[in-house]
């Protein structure tokens, strides 16, 4: 068994072993799952010496015959686009667990059994070579967090929760359909297969043929992200689920979407990828500016760190089909980014409400005078939010917009606008809610970070500050994964039949292919 | 190696010590934190400066690399020439003075050991704007010093007017940094490279006749970038409004270093704006409006902060005129002289606060000439000194700008001289209306301590004599030769129009004072429009906050995300019922609407799509 398959079944045997816990005893549960997920996350850091030596290649690679009609491989492996977003959800999870340690009273053991059937779900989408079963990993992912939402939200969680699912849901059957008719094409679900067909030119797509089965996945993929118009669910969802949740809803699971992006459709249908790029751009900077618009004026914190994830979001996308190195290297690096800055905002919120017991932002006021350490962790996140230097979000903001201004300038200068607006609701929402005079209901309820607290959040604010200072030691890894993507999507245009197979293979080095199709 | 990282690094570290125990520790001992890390690091800037030598070459040290992606690596790199010398000196040497003096104004203050964290994360900050030998560290350093400033504005967080303050100061300057941003973007498109010397190499190679426009419109951003840091037009409002913070604060960002920095970073890309006489042109308009507009509000302001407040604009207006006409060695000769007598008129402005309890309004004071001398001395000698009176610092300076104003063009040098005038004549009327006449408040006015009065001793004395300091010289091997209209009578006028500007002064304020009230009131709608800063914040207010706040609630927001998306999301989900048939066991209600319409309207998506892109 490899180490990359102990990080993927641990937390699924753990989430059946938390199940059949017994029930009146909360403190094991929680305890069980802490330290599952701890062994998770240490277990996936061993994964970085292999990725990081040579992370062009699939490694701790697995494949076996799941079935045999349909040929369903069991096909897993780590490369450098996959490897952070692995640890950022591993990471996340012990953390996640710490948030929900007191606020969490309600059915605890299955509460915490979701916790690693999520931390499962989304690390298989991460790690899975097979459509199919990426398709089951993307399904399994949904279950947990719509439970989560359902379960132990707030007020409206029921109505957030199914417009959550039925959203993605829908995505997901269209790319259900996707994967099928690839299926009934290639004979394969098997994205290396499928590539290397389609480099060798035994696989060919027709130019609206392959238009169509971009849209199935991008659509399902922009769901996910959320890109606009199709964000709506996001704030729901957001402003309804427990703090847990939000932050893995926001850290993780909008990324699979965006990864989604980078793994299959730009590899598959490059030519479909760049015929689209244009209005998908467009979409992503409506969503930069309009996210940020609207996040201005919300009068609910969640919700408006949900739409400041729409417009964070939308430079992910602006960096990924801006087709550079910049470009696609800071979106990937903005995805590692938006998980550890926004996750840690969701948390900070997260604490607040714990004292004070409201999201809206008008209950609050003063909080610096009474919890000056949470005022300073607060503000240092925003910073990081917004995109000072030397914190982590600049570096990922500055590559996309340089590739975007590589691109195309004028989606520089759209882009650029949401930088500025970040500052107004960022900073206005510090105002609001820790400046001022402190009312009577928040001096009252509000005492500093406790222990649990601090330990929380602490690695949190150290890797903003080690990302923003430190990309070398996670940008290289991303680099090469990328490098041949773009490679792919640049060089690669194996759907206009007009060149022969032969010639194609010869341009395009692709030394990975090679060697896994040998292995085969 | 000489180890120039240990510059910003001392602050830095006092920036910990204090921000993380500061609480806990004593007040000496955040003192001894505090202006121990800034004076170190003073002693390593002198330090290392003495064993470069002449430093004609710039010097550079490389430290790793901050980010790096295809073509593109960014390190994290530290390089001093004469130009970062000079601002060295000054910030950590002015920043030294203001330290201590700090520990006397802010003794009675809470937030104490905050106070000077956040100093020392500025000076961090700051010191590391001086240092980067690539856009991308100067920019570290530049949106770092806009936090702090934005920190240090809402000092006194319980304020309301103080935490919008240091919020408006952060968003304007953010503004300016888009700018900033995308010339970035636009200079390694162009060159390849974010670093000064390769970027600042090519430039030289570049051939003209290909074409300026990009290099022009790179130039028209760095500016857009200067005008936010730097206060000017159109993006000068939040600096008046940065008064919020403490005395100390406007006198170290908010008049000496800070708001230099866009003086610094245009000077800095001197190479490229050569390239792009239009820009120069622009940079040239931009001061000289500035340098103008400003000095018009100073006239009418009551507020002794807010008279040098408009002041500092209105300097560093002469600063972008002289940049603006080529005169890059005059425009930092401007930011030094300006940093000792600026530095100098706030601190005794603060001096005088700190002596009235607290009171800032200049009509409340008065015939403080024999209560607290000392402290009247000093602001006298940045008085003359900012008036442009021979031989005292601002004489040179402002000089050697306005002759090459001459140059350039003599109606520019005509409207430098005009607002030299009333520059002198608003100092004047400050210092008046504040030591001279009868005292008009209800304090007992006390003379500062010894640890705020021998700061201001040594400004007073750099002040008088900071020009001797031959700036422009010292600059040659960075900006070349300046070549200077040598006309006596030029110099002559100038200094006519200061001393005017005093005299009038002395007349309105101090021989006839019922003359200026008289004046304000025959002049009625002028004078208020001047009062009220031609109200510009009021048009701001109205053209671009107000339209953009309410057009997201209720447009955006209200409009279209609940209203249009999530109305199309149950309307159309409402007539998909009819051939939703496979959905009916689905849950009732608006849960089967969102279904449907997600689905049809995806596959409507697909369709549209595919077929206008299948098309191509």
């Amino acid at each position: 068994m490899t180490l990359l398959e102990l990080v993927l079944l641990i937390p699924a045997a753990g989430f059946l072993v938390a199940l059949l816990l017994p029930k009146g005893n909360p403190k094991l549960v929680r305890n069980f799952a802490l330290a599952v997920s701890l062994v998770v996350f240490l277990l996936s850091l061993g994964l970085i010496g292999a990725v990081t030596a040579d992370p062009q290649h699939m490694q701790f690679e697995r494949s076996i015959q799941w079935m045999q009609s349909p040929a369903i491989r069991y096909h897993i492996g780590v490369d450098g686009l996959s490897l952070w977003l692995v640890i950022l959800s591993t990471l996340l999870t012990p953390i996640c667990i710490l948030v929900s340690w007191n606020s969490i009273q309600k059915n605890v053991s299955l509460f915490y059994a979701f916790m690693l059937l999520l931390l499962a779900g989304v690390v298989g989408v991460f790690v899975s070579l097979d459509l199919f079963l990426f398709y089951v990993f993307w399904e399994i992912s949904l279950v947990p967090m719509y439970f989560l939402i359902g379960i132990w939200g707030h007020d409206k969680r029921i109505y957030a929760a199914v417009k959550f699912f039925l959203y993605t849901m829908a995505g997901s059957v269209l790319m259900l359909g996707a994967i099928i008719w690839l299926y009934v094409k290639s004979g394969s679900f098997d994205i290396p297969f499928i590539l290397d067909s389609l480099g060798k030119g035994r696989l060919t797509l027709g130019a609206s043929e392959g238009l169509w089965l971009f849209l199935a996945f991008f659509l399902a993929f922009a769901i996910k992200v959320p890109l606009f118009p199709l964000h709506t669910w996001l704030p729901d969802a957001h402003g309804e689920a427990p703090t847990a949740g939000s932050v893995m809803l926001a850290s993780v699971m909008l990324k699979l979407g965006t990864y989604g992006i980078v793994r299959i459709c730009l590899p598959l249908f490059p030519d479909a990828a760049k015929a689209s790029a244009n209005w998908i751009v467009v979409l992503a900077l409506i969503g930069i500016v309009y996210g940020a618009l609207v996040a201005m004026v919300q009068p609910n914190m969640k919700r408006l760190v949900a739409y400041s994830s729409v417009s964070h979001l939308g430079f992910v996308v602006l960096g990924i089909f801006s087709f550079n190195h910049f470009g696609m290297d800071g979106a990937v690096y903005q995805m590692l980014n938006h998980g550890v800055s926004t996750g840690a905002l969701f948390i900070l919120v997260g604490f607040l409400y714990e004292r004070r017991h409201s999201l809206e932002i008008v209950d609050y006021g003063g909080v610096a005078t009474v919890a000056p350490w949470l005022t300073i962790l607060f503000v240092i996140t925003s910073l990081a939010s917004i995109g000072l230097p030397l914190l982590n979000n600049f570096v990922g903001e500055f590559l996309v917009l340089q590739g975007a201004a590589v691109a195309n300038f004028p989606w520089a200068i759209v882009a650029a606008l949401g930088v500025i607006l970040s500052a107004v609701y960022m900073l206005w929402l510090v105002q609001r809610t820790f400046y001022g005079a402190t009312p009577a209901a928040v001096k009252s309820h509000f005492t500093d970070l406790s222990p649990r607290e601090w330990a929380i959040i602490v690695p949190l604010v150290a890797l903003m500050l080690w990302m923003g200072v430190g990309s070398g030691s996670f940008l290289p890894a991303v680099r090469s994964s990328n490098d041949q993507t773009l490679n792919l999507v640049l060089k690669s245009t194996y759907a206009r039949q007009s060149s022969p197979p032969a010639e194609l293979v010869g341009r395009v080095t692709r030394p990975d292919l090679k060697e896994s199709a040998d292995a085969r | 190696m000489h180890q120039l990282w240990l510059i910003p690094a001392l602050p830095f570290a006092g920036f910990l010590i204090n921000g993380i125990f500061g609480r806990r520790l004593k007040k000496p001992v955040v003192n001894a934190v505090a202006i121990g890390s800034v004076l170190l690091a003073f002693f390593w800037v002198v330090n290392t400066l003495l064993s470069l030598g002449s430093l004609e070459q710039p010097y550079v040290e490389r430290y790793f690399s901050w980010i790096a992606s295809g073509t593109l690596n960014i390190g994290f790199d530290f390089a001093v020439d004469r130009l970062s010398a000079v601002m060295l000196l000054v910030v950590t040497g002015i920043g030294t003075l203001i330290h201590v003096y700090s520990i006397g104004y802010m003794s009675h203050e809470g937030g104490y050991y905050r106070f000077f964290a956040c100093m020392n994360l500025f000076m961090f900050f700051m010191l590391t704007l001086v240092l980067g030998a690539n856009y991308l560290v100067l920019f570290v350093g530049w949106e770092g010093v806009g936090l702090c400033s934005y920190l240090l504005i809402g000092f006194y967080f319980l304020k309301q007017s103080a935490t919008n303050a240091g919020i408006k100061a952060f968003v304007v300057n953010r503004i300016g940094d888009f700018g900033f941003s995308l010339a970035m973007f636009l200079i390694f498109i162009q060159f390849g490279s974010l670093d000064f010397q390769q970027v600042f190499a090519k430039a030289a190679g570049f051939s003209p006749e290909k074409g300026v426009g990009m290099i022009t419109f790179i130039c028209l951003l760095l500016l857009l970038g200067a005008t936010g840091k730097s206060a000017q037009v159109p993006l000068y409002v939040w600096l008046p409004d940065a008064m919020e913070g403490p005395t100390p604060v406007s006198a170290l960002i908010h008049a000496a270093t800070m708001v230099t920095a866009g003086v610094y970073m245009v000077a800095r890309s001197a190479a490229l704006f050569k390239l792009a006489p239009v820009a120069l042109d622009v940079v040239a308009y931009v001061g000289l409006i500035t340098a103008v507009l400003a000095a018009t509000i100073g006239l009418a302001q009551n507020d002794i902060k807010k008279v040098f407040a408009y002041s500092t604009v209105s300097q560093l207006g002469y600063m972008f005129l002289g940049l603006g006409c080529g005169a890059f060695s005059a425009g930092i000769f401007h930011v030094m002289t300006h940093a000792f007598f600026k530095a100098l008129l706030f601190l005794g402005a603060g001096s005088v606060i700190h002596a009235l309890s607290g009171e800032q309004d200049l009509r409340q004071m008065g015939g403080l000439r024999t209560k607290i001398p000392v402290t009247f001395t000093v602001l006298l000698c940045a008085s003359v000194a900012i008036a442009g009176v021979p031989p005292f610092s601002g004489f040179y300076s402002k000089d050697a700008i306005l002759v090459a104003a001459y140059g350039k063009a003599p109606w520019m040098y005509w409207v430098g001289v005009i607002t030299a005038g009333m520059t002198a004549f608003y100092v004047f009327r400050a210092l008046f209306m504040c030591f001279f006449g009868e005292y008009r408040g209800h304090a007992h006015p006390h003379e500062s301590p010894l640890v705020m009065t021998a700061p201001l001793g040594i400004l007073a004395l750099l002040s008088l004599g900071g020009g001797f300091i031959n700036i422009p010289e010292f600059l040659e091997p960075v900006f070349g030769t300046l070549h200077e209209v040598h006309d006596q009578s030029l110099v002559y006028i100038s200094v006519a129009a200061g001393l005017l500007g005093i005299g009038l002064s002395y007349l309105f304020y101090v021989l006839k004072p019922g003359l200026a009230d008289s004046l304000a009131d025959t002049l009625g709608g002028v004078y208020r429009l001047v009062l009220n800063k031609y109200y510009v914040d009021e048009a701001y207010q109205a053209a671009v906050v107000d339209p953009l706040v309410d057009g997201s609630r209720t447009v955006l927001w209200r409009g279209i995300d609940a209203g249009l998306i999530d109305g199309v999301v149950n309307g159309t989900g409402a007539s998909a019922r009819g051939i939703g048939g496979v959905l009916r066991h689905l849950q009732s209600g608006y849960i089967r609407r969102y279904a449907a319409w997600v689905l049809v309207g995806s596959i409507l998506v697909i369709v549209a799509v595919s077929f206008t892109g299948g098309l191509k």
